[in-house]
C-alpha cells in the first residue's frame, strides 16, 4: 500500500482551502508528498497531482475525506468525481504564455538544483558572460516595463543606476503587493523563489551593485519564510555571498518585512521604510537611481519585473518582445479575483480583451449572477462596465479608457454591487492608508468620504457631485504619489459609469 | 499566536542589540519586540531610541504609522483578521464581517471581555481569488461564509 507520489501545493491559498488537512491524511496514507507552489488554479485548490503508471494525474478541489478514494482510483485507473487528468493538459492553463510561471507549481520551491533542473540559472550564466552594458540591452530590446504598475521602462531605470556614481548601489525589490486583487508576487515568491533571486542578481551585475532587499508585506508570511528559505539555500550553494556562481562578482540579499503599511507600496516610501522610518513619500527629484536607498544609487522594481529578466537573459530581449502589442510587450499575468468562477493567474502575452479574460476565461461571476463591474489594477484602478469590455489588456488602451493596468488584477463585481459605496471605500481606504504628506491625499480624502456620504443622504445633488468631480482634480494633479493621485480613478469612473447609484437612500 | 510575556529589560535587550547594527534596523528592532512580547510597550520606545541614537518621540512616530504595531497592549488570546478589500468585498466581505462582529461581540480592533478574541481588518491576504477570506492566529483560511467561519473560530479555541 505504498509507494505513491503526490504533488500538494503548499502556497498560502492551498492551505486557506484545507491543503494542512489534505497532506496529514496523505501522510496517513504513506504517500510520499512534495510540497509545490500553486498552478495558479485556485477554484480547483488544494490540487493534487498523483503520480501513476500513465504519468500526472490530477484531482481537485480536494478535501481530506477525499483522499482514500483518491488514491484507490490513481492506483487502479478507475474514475472518480475530483479527476482532471493531467493539469498542464488543461483548457486555463493550456490558453496561457507562462514565460514568468513556468515553473510554479511544478517545482520544489525550496531547492536550488529543482530549479537549476528545471531549466533555472541558464539567464544569469549569460548574464555573467557578457556583462553589464549587454545586460542592460537585452532588457532594453525586450521592451520590458514595470510590472508595479507604472509601467516604467525597466532599461531606462537599470541604465540610469548603471550610470550613477557610487561607492554602493542597491538592488530593491518591491514584494509590497498591497493591491487587491493580485497575488502573482506572493504565488511566484512561494512557488519559484529562486527566480526572483536569479533577476535580482542579474539586476546587480547589470548596475554593479553588490547588495539587494526584497521588502515583503507583513500580511505575506508564507512568503516571507520561502524568500528568507530560498536565501540561505543560495548562500549556502554559493549563488548569493561573495563570488556568484563562483565569479568575482559579489552579491547578497537581505529580507526585510513590511508592517502593514499601503502606501509603502509607493517606491520612494518604500525605501524610507527600509531604512526603518516612517513611510513615507519623498518628493522627486532625486530619482531613486541617483539617490535612493541610504542616498545611494537604487533601483527598485517589482518582484515580476526581476522575475521577467532571467527569461530575457536566457533567450534574448527579441524573444520576449515578440509576445504582446504596441507597446505592451512580453507577458503579464493577469490575476483573476472577486467574484469570478475561474478565479486564478493567467500569464498572457498583452492583448485580450477584458471581455475574454472576465467570461471567456474566467467564466463569469462564481455566484451566478451577472457582471455589472470590474476593477482593474487594485483599490487605485478604475472601474468599468461591461459595456468597455472591448477594451485590450495593454498600458496605453487602459490609459485611452480612464483606466490602468496596475499589477494586473482584475476583480469581478456582480449586480448587487453599489458603486456609490465602492467610490466610498476608495476614499475611506486613501484616507486609512495616506502617509499624510501631501494635504491633497491627506484631507482630501476625508472629504471626499463626507461629500459622497452627504450625496447619499440628501436630495439635489449637482453641485456636490461637482464639488467631489473638483476634489478628485485636485487630488489628481497636486498629490505626492500615487496614491491621492490615482485615488479618482475608482471614484470618477464609477460616478461617469454608475451615475444612477450616486443619489439619495432611504437610510 | 505566541502569548504576550512580561516586560524585561534584559531580554528586549538581547533581543534589539543584534539589530543595533543592522541599517535601517528599527523597523526589525520593533518588529523583534512586538514577537517577543506582544506589543511595544513605552518601556520598548525608550530602550530603542536609546539604542538607535534617537529621540523618543522619533522611535513612536515610526511605531505608530505602521498599523502592524501595537502601541496599547498585546491582542487578545486569538487574532482573528478578516480582509475587507475590494475581492473579498465582491463575495459578501462585509456580511461576513457583521456576522463575526456579532458573533464575538467586538467591533474592529476590538479585544472581546476576558481577552479571548480581537478582530482586526487586513486589506488583502492575496487570497483574492478564493474570498472572503481571513486569518486566525496566522494562519490563512478562505472561501468563507459565517458558518464555516465559526466553526473555525471553535476549532482555534479548543
Amino acid at each position: 500500500m505504498n509507494g505513491l507520489r503526490a504533488r500538494l501545493s503548499h502556497d498560502a491559498a492551498a492551505l486557506a482551502l484545507g491543503g494542512r488537512s489534505v497532506a496529514r491524511a496523505l501522510r496517513e496514507k504513506n504517500v510520499e508528498i512534495l510540497c509545490v507552489g500553486s498552478r495558479g488554479l485556485f477554484w480547483l485548490e488544494p490540487l493534487l497531482e498523483i503520480e501513476t503508471s500513465g504519468g500526472w494525474q490530477a484531482f481537485g478541489p480536494v478535501a481530506a475525506t477525499d483522499v482514500p478514494t483518491i488514491l484507490d482510483a490513481a492506483r487502479n485507473g478507475t474514475p472518480h468525481p475530483l479527476f482532471l487528468g493531467n493539469i498542464q493538459d488543461h483548457p486555463f492553463l493550456k490558453a496561457q504564455t507562462r514565460l514568468t510561471f513556468a515553473r510554479c507549481g511544478t517545482v520544489d520551491p525550496s531547492s536550488l538544483d529543482a530549479y537549476a533542473h528545471a531549466g533555472g540559472l541558464v539567464g544569469l550564466k549569460h548574464a555573467l558572460d557578457v556583462g553589464p552594458a549587454k545586460i542592460i540591452e537585452e532588457i532594453a530590446a525586450s521592451g520590458l516595463r514595470g510590472r508595479g504598475g507604472a509601467g516604467f521602462p525597466a532599461a531606462v531605470k537599470w541604465s540610469g543606476a548603471a550610470a550613477a556614481a557610487g561607492d554602493e548601489k542597491f538592488v530593491v525589490c518591491n514584494a509590497d503587493e498591497g493591491d487587491s486583487g493580485t497575488y502573482a508576487d506572493r504565488m511566484l515568491m512561494e512557488g519559484d523563489p529562486f527566480l526572483l533571486i536569479e533577476g535580482m542578481i542579474i539586476a546587480g551585475i547589470a548596475i554593479a551593485g553588490t547588495k539587494g532587499y526584497v521588502y515583503i508585506r507583513s500580511e505575506y508570511p508564507h512568503a516571507i519564510a520561502a524568500m528568507r528559505r530560498a536565501v540561505e539555500n543560495a548562500r549556502d550553494h554559493g549563488l548569493l555571498g561573495k563570488s556568484v556562481l563562483g565569479t568575482y562578482h559579489v552579491f547578497d540579499i537581505e529580507i526585510r518585512a513590511g508592517a502593514g503599511s499601503y502606501v509603502c507600496g509607493e517606491e520612494t516610501a518604500l525605501l524610507e521604510s527600509l531604512e526603518g522610518k516612517r513611510g513615507q513619500v519623498r518628493a522627486k527629484p532625486p530619482l531613486p537611481v541617483h539617490c535612493g536607498l541610504f542616498g545611494k544609487p537604487t533601483i527598485i522594481n517589482n518582484v515580476l519585473t526581476f522575475a521577467a529578466a532571467p527569461t530575457i537573459l536566457a533567450h534574448g530581449g527579441a524573444y520576449y518582445q515578440s509576445f504582446g502589442r504596441g507597446r505592451s510587450r512580453g507577458t503579464m499575468p493577469i490575476q483573476l479575483a472577486g467574484d469570478i468562477r475561474y478565479g486564478g493567474l493567467f500569464e498572457t502575452a498583452f492583448g485580450p480583451t477584458l471581455e475574454t479574460l472576465v467570461n471567456d476565461i474566467g467564466g463569469g461571476t462564481r455566484s451566478g449572477r451577472p457582471v455589472r463591474a470590474v476593477q482593474v489594477g487594485g483599490p487605485l484602478g478604475a472601474y468599468f462596465p461591461p459595456a468597455l469590455f472591448d477594451t485590450p489588456f495593454d498600458y496605453e488602451e487602459f490609459t485611452n479608457r480612464g483606466g490602468l493596468l496596475g499589477h494586473g488584477g482584475i476583480v469581478v463585481f456582480n449586480d448587487t454591487v453599489d458603486m456609490a459605496r465602492q467610490a466610498r471605500f476608495a476614499m475611506e481606504f486613501c484616507a486609512i492608508e495616506s502617509c499624510g504628506k501631501c494635504t491633497p491625499c491627506r484631507i482630501g480624502s476625508v472629504r471626499g468620504m463626507e461629500t459622497i456620504d452627504r450625496i447619499l443622504k440628501e436630495d439635489d445633488n449637482a453641485g456636490r457631485i461637482a464639488l467631489l468631480k473638483d476634489l478628485c482634480d485636485v487630488m489628481k494633479s497636486g498629490s505626492l504619489c500615487a496614491l491621492g493621485g490615482f485615488v479618482p480613478y475608482p471614484v470618477l469612473s464609477a460616478l461617469e459609469h454608475f451615475p444612477e447609484d450616486f443619489v439619495r437612500r432611504c437610510l | 499566536m505566541s502569548p504576550a510575556v512580561n516586560w524585561n529589560e534584559e531580554r528586549a535587550k538581547e533581543i534589539v542589540a543584534p539589530l543595533a547594527r543592522v541599517s535601517g534596523g528599527l523597523l526589525p528592532a520593533l518588529q523583534a519586540i512586538q514577537d517577543e512580547f506582544g506589543f511595544v510597550p513605552k518601556s520598548a520606545i525608550s530602550l530603542l531610541a536609546h539604542t538607535f541614537n534617537m529621540t523618543r518621540a522619533e522611535v513612536f512616530g515610526v511605531a505608530s504609522f505602521y498599523h502592524d504595531f501595537r502601541l496599547d497592549g498585546p491582542a487578545g488570546r486569538h487574532v482573528l483578521k478578516l480582509c475587507r478589500a475590494e475581492a473579498c468585498q465582491a463575495v459578501g466581505a462585509e456580511t461576513l464581517a457583521a456576522a463575526a462582529q456579532a458573533h464575538l461581540k467586538v467591533s474592529w480592533n476590538e479585544t472581546k471581555a476576558g481577552g479571548e478574541w480581537t478582530l482586526e481588518p487586513v486589506f488583502c491576504l492575496g487570497l483574492c481569488a478564493s474570498g472572503p477570506s481571513a486569518m486566525i492566529d496566522g494562519e490563512p483560511v478562505a472561501r468563507l461564509d459565517a458558518e464555516k467561519l465559526f466553526a473555525l473560530l471553535d476549532e482555534a479555541e479548543r
